[in-house]
């Protein structure tokens, strides 16, 4: 445990409309940021002054591809909400750019930062009133007992069997090296360079294969693939938020609020559910928002299961014929929606075009109807109709703790393809192999020795 | 019982701890006392007959850095020396000695009867006396009472100790001496939890019995490194090792009577050693291998006897006979010592505080098997800490700790008293976070200037440490600016070592950190170098070769300074606070660690509780400020 690194995360809400901000607080954010932000008129981020912006672009400085547009500001410490140097970065609302953003910090030095950790250093360093300690205790408690609780349903998951396996295969390349350092005169096969590096060269190949998946931005999280669609304000967000029991996506009436597509895990009756919130479908001449809609197009095509949403309220017009012509040969739950309201939509004309579909009438702002919902994906579930597809990583944290034992893994490689001796290499390999432990949890600091004398007959 | 005067620091016991913790104690001025059982078994080695190894050569290395005997006395009486790993990193070469035993032990033994402030005395410790919570003195068999302001008790492997060869089992200490009986009891009644741990040794053999000829000999090195800092030219004739192997017989042998084992009758209750397994464990346990390997050691220049590694055993004595002889080479041994096992009582030392002193009786100290580790030289480790400790205390100073950063000491320490152990504990090098820094040709950068500080370190000593220090800086500055050009000369050495040719000039310092090259290789090219100790060139080589990943483990190791620097007050009532979960209040209400760091460190203390003890500490410090 650290506690006065540079860390980041994204602090506002997740999906909301216009702008996003990630925040990094720590020594090192100014410096972080001036590896990852190009100014517009290419002015020196070192000598940015206290309590100023900047516009510009977040970069990945290894390829010099633009990431999102940007206004940073830099606050300098104490006087700062955590009393450290804290760094602020405005981009485009939606999940993609503050994620991306958030990422490109992670690969440049910075640590994902913990449940209620900002709060925390703000608290430890002075910021916040006595009187609120009791507060922020109750904030990282709550915090990471929900973390936990969804740690503890990853690893149930087949991303831990994953991860556990390259443990496994890690643990005992240590084991073996370390036993041969600590036990030189036993019967030991020697361990050879060569040895080592093809091993962790697999590693690094699955784990590549791993980190792939979480960058493809397809399907990011492991789980039943199924996706919301509807055209605009059909109650779509309202839905996704009534499954998530929390406000996630920005709800409003204006038509086309949600223009980036929304991904969330979430576990229907034990059966893990990524679900999609798309855009509202239809044809428009809003740029940003054509984009959010050829996304949607994208998702149905590749999920496992469309919940297409109807406004029971109003009668069906071309919008809603076109994307009944792209549900052909889906699986597909109908939801009629706005049931409080008076029905006006034309029955036949769904029941006719969407055979054999399930129809399920609601009106998500009363909860009503979601129950039933959620029955049906589980009961598709079961009779087989529906089934998952393959493991797939997105969760930040994962990634960043993927990328972090990976660089050492290569790390260790590298000193044992340069002619270091081995013993060098497995302090990289224990670091790789105690970063991948964070995913699933179970790191024990006395693994190692464990199964050297598990695997080696050692004793004098 | 009579009174039999007064000492600021008693030690019990004579081991490998207690002559450390004695002369420690000693040497910083204090009145002190070693009480032991037998004055013929001070510094007894009564298993292995080397000292040193993988990480247990670092801590030989690091008690002689801080002013200890281990190093000087093995320096003095070894009998064959090797550096083991050398085809590993520096982080990881391991200097281990043969030691003749006897004149190991009477070498310590007149050391102690020399050194000004010690008194020894032959007799055994039967109650210690507490008074409000501090040891005030304690009783002897012989009716002695001695006052004293602390003591240190390292009685090893001798309290109720039990002898289990087979079916035979009885009262007795190691190698034929008595054991310690009496003075469990009164660390019961002072409250102090015991536990029971086992080990063993191996039988010995009479050389005249052995055939070599179809043994693989074992010589030693060339050159020898000493294990101490003060040691210079410590050549001398060698004596080899010889290595064989158990045979399909001998497998065959231990299976058929197996039912007689201890082990399965049920008779040992004590948890050995994982990684000093009896023949009989190791047979039983990978049944697939054909045959273990076997050294045999010499047990001195003036003994026939021969130590057989690895045959460690319970067995009964009659299958013994019968399997040391299906050995190779060993077809017509005679065994003079029986191989055995011994339980014996110790501590669960989460009772101690990094200081070694127990937590609830002050000046109270302990070091050694009684906390539950095992080898003569982490026993040394500990011995040196609590005579250091116990001198502390006499002069109200505050304790002298080591953490993990410092030296494999600190790791020992802090995992034993921190996480405690469920066997006899052993030090490795993996056991440590900080490997490239902690390594053994630097210990005395480490700790000599500590040892300095705390007056253990005489003068000559911190001396010859500045002198070196200085050499080798001076040294690598010099390869930091000399520079060569691509001259015919270098290229054609660069060409005759593989290395890539050079356009223009390059620093030597450069040249270092080429895989291919070294300190020793540029001597040919380096036309203004002066003869250095062989010590100084490797710390040289291995500081420029090594420079990234010590850069990096120094880094971790900012951070981890960061964590032990938050303290924790002693009287933290964990209980009271609020969002620490029951299982994190119960272990840290037990270990009551000394910071932050340390409490991160016991299990069952999770990353949020060690946020909410953050917090909470912060209040603490802000209300009293109010």
């Amino acid at each position: 445990m650290i506690i006065d690194d540079t860390i980041a995360a994204i602090s506002t809400a997740i999906g909301e409309g216009g702008i996003g901000i990630v925040r990094m607080t720590g020594e090192d954010s100014l410096n972080i940021l001036n590896k990852v932000f190009r100014s517009y008129k290419n002015k020196d981020t070192m000598n940015m002054k206290s309590y100023t912006l900047r516009y510009g672009h977040i970069v990945n400085p290894e390829t010099d591809e633009i990431i999102d547009e940007v206004i940073v500001s830099y606050m300098k410490a104490p006087n700062t909400y955590t009393r450290e140097d804290v760094v602020e970065i405005n981009c485009h609302g939606g999940m993609v750019a503050v994620k991306r953003i958030l990422a490109t910090l992670l690969n440049n030095g910075a640590r994902l930062a913990e449940p209620g950790e900002f709060t925390k250093r703000a608290f430890l360093n002075g910021r916040i009133d006595l009187s609120q300690a009791e507060a922020v205790i109750d904030l990282i408690r709550a915090k990471t007992d929900e973390s936990m609780k969804i740690a503890l349903e990853q690893t149930k998951g087949k991303l831990s069997t994953k991860i556990k396996h390259l443990m496994d295969k890690l643990l005992k390349m240590l084991a073996h090296i370390e036993a041969a350092v600590d036990f030189p005169e036993d019967d030991i096969e020697d361990v050879v360079s060569k040895s080592v590096i093809n091993d962790g060269k697999e590693i690094v190949t699955e784990i590549e294969g791993l980190i792939k998946n979480a960058e493809t931005g397809k399907l990011l999280r492991e789980g039943l693939n199924t996706a919301i669609v509807g055209k605009p304000n059909v109650g779509k967000s309202s839905l996704l938020n009534a499954l998530l029991e929390e406000a996630r996506a920005i709800v409003t009436d204006i038509p086309g609020t949600t223009r980036d597509v929304i991904e969330e895990y979430i576990n229907i009756k034990g059966i893990p559910v990524k679900i999609v919130d798309t855009a509202g479908i239809r044809k428009t001449e809003d740029l940003v928002e054509k984009i959010g809609v050829e996304k949607s197009k994208e998702y149905i095509d590749i999920a496992d299961l469309i919940i297409f949403m109807l406004d029971g309220s109003r009668e069906l017009d071309n919008e809603d014929k076109e994307i009944i012509k792209m549900l052909e040969n889906k699986r597909v739950i109908v939801v009629i929606n706005k049931s409080d309201l008076p029905m006006v939509i034309d029955m036949d004309y769904i029941k006719n075009n969407l055979i054999n579909h399930p129809i399920i009438y609601t009106s998500v702002n009363t909860e009503e109807g979601v129950e039933q919902i959620e029955d049906k994906i589980v009961e598709l579930f079961f009779k087989g109709d529906v089934t998952v597809k393959d493991v797939y990583i997105t969760n930040v944290r994962h990634k960043d703790i993927l990328t972090k034992a990976l660089e050492s893994i290569n790390k260790g490689i590298e000193t044992l393809s340069s002619g270091f001796p081995i013993d060098c290499a497995s302090i990289d390999l224990k670091d790789a192999y105690l970063k991948l432990g964070e995913i699933t949890g179970d790191t024990v600091a006395d693994d190692i020795i464990d199964k050297i004398f598990t695997e080696f007959c050692i004793g004098k | 019982m009579y009174n039999a005067g007064t000492y600021d620091v008693i030690v019990v016991g004579a081991g490998h701890a207690g002559c450390e913790a004695v002369l420690a104690a000693a040497r910083m001025g204090c009145k002190t006392l070693l009480i032991t059982l037998n004055l013929d078994s001070i510094a007894l080695m009564p298993c292995n007959p080397a000292i040193g190894g993988t990480a247990k050569g670092h801590l030989v290395r690091e008690v002689d850095a801080l002013g200890g005997q281990m190093g000087i006395n093995i320096d003095k009486t070894y009998i064959q020396s090797r550096m083991l790993n050398t085809a590993k990193g520096p982080a990881v070469h391991s200097l281990r000695a043969q030691a003749d035993k006897k004149k190991y032990q009477f070498t310590m033994k007149h050391t102690l009867e020399l050194e000004e402030n010690v008194t020894i005395k032959e007799d055994e410790v039967v109650e210690l006396d507490v008074k409000e919570n501090k040891i005030v003195g304690l009783k002897t068999r012989n009716g002695a009472y001695y006052e004293c302001k602390a003591a240190v008790i390292t009685t090893g492997t001798y309290l109720r100790s039990r002898i289990i060869i087979g079916e035979v089992n009885y009262s007795g200490g190691p190698n034929g001496l008595f054991p310690a009986n009496e003075l469990s009891k009164s660390l019961l009644d002072l409250g102090v939890a015991l536990r029971r741990f086992k080990t063993g040794t191996p039988a010995r053999i009479n050389r005249r019995t052995i055939d070599f000829s179809k043994m693989v000999i074992q010589p030693g090195d060339e050159v020898v490194t000493p294990f101490s800092f003060m040691s210079d030219n410590i050549e001398r004739e060698q004596i080899p090792c010889y290595l064989t192997y158990t045979t399909e017989e001998t497998k065959k042998i231990i299976q058929e009577n197996m039912h007689r084992s201890p082990l399965y009758t049920g008779v040992i209750e004590g948890i050995g050693p994982r990684y000093c397994p009896s023949i009989e464990d190791k047979v039983m346990r990978f049944p697939d291998k054909e045959k273990h390997q076997i050294f045999v050691e010499p047990e001195g220049e003036d003994t026939e006897e021969m130590y057989i590694q690895g045959m460690s055993s319970s067995l009964p004595e009659d299958v013994q006979i019968k399997m040391y002889r299906s050995m190779i080479g060993l077809e017509n041994c005679e065994i003079s010592r029986t191989a055995y096992a011994i339980e014996y009582d110790c501590i669960d030392p989460t009772q101690l505080d990094r200081s070694l002193e127990l937590k609830k009786i002050q000046g109270l100290f302990f070091a050694g098997q009684i906390n539950g580790s095992s080898g003569y030289e982490e026993a040394a480790a500990q011995g040196i800490i609590a005579g250091i400790n116990a001198a502390l205390k006499c002069k109200n100073k505050e304790p002298f700790i080591l953490d993990r950063s410092d030296a494999y000491i600190g790791v020992l320490i802090d995992d034993l008293v921190t996480k405690g152990t469920n066997e006899p504990y052993r030090m490795m090098t993996s056991r440590s976070e900080y490997r490239l820094l902690l390594r053994q040709d630097n210990a005395d950068a480490r700790l000599t200037p500590r040892g300095y500080e705390i007056g253990l370190v005489t003068e000559e000593r911190y001396k010859r440490y500045l002198e070196k220090r200085e050499t080798i800086e001076k040294e690598i500055e010099r390869m930091k600016t000399t520079r060569v050009s691509p001259t015919e000369e270098v290229l054609a050495f660069l060409e005759k070592n593989n290395s890539a040719e050079i356009k223009s000039g390059i620093t030597l310092y450069e040249l270092i950190k080429r895989p291919e090259l070294g300190y020793f290789i540029l001597a040919e090219i380096d036309k203004e170098r002066k003869p250095l100790r062989r010590e100084i060139c490797e710390a040289v080589e291995i500081e420029i070769k090594y420079e990234g990943y010590i850069e990096k483990q120094l880094q971790q190791v900012r951070q981890f300074k960061k964590m032990e620097e938050r303290k924790i007050p002693k009287d933290l009532d964990y209980n009271e606070i609020n969002g620490l979960r029951l299982e994190a209040k119960q272990k840290l209400s037990q270990i009551k660690p000394d910071n932050i760091g340390q409490a991160s460190r016991i299990s069952g203390v999770s990353p949020a509780d060690i946020s909410v003890l953050l917090i909470h500490l912060e209040q603490l410090r802000r209300k009293k400020g109010e």
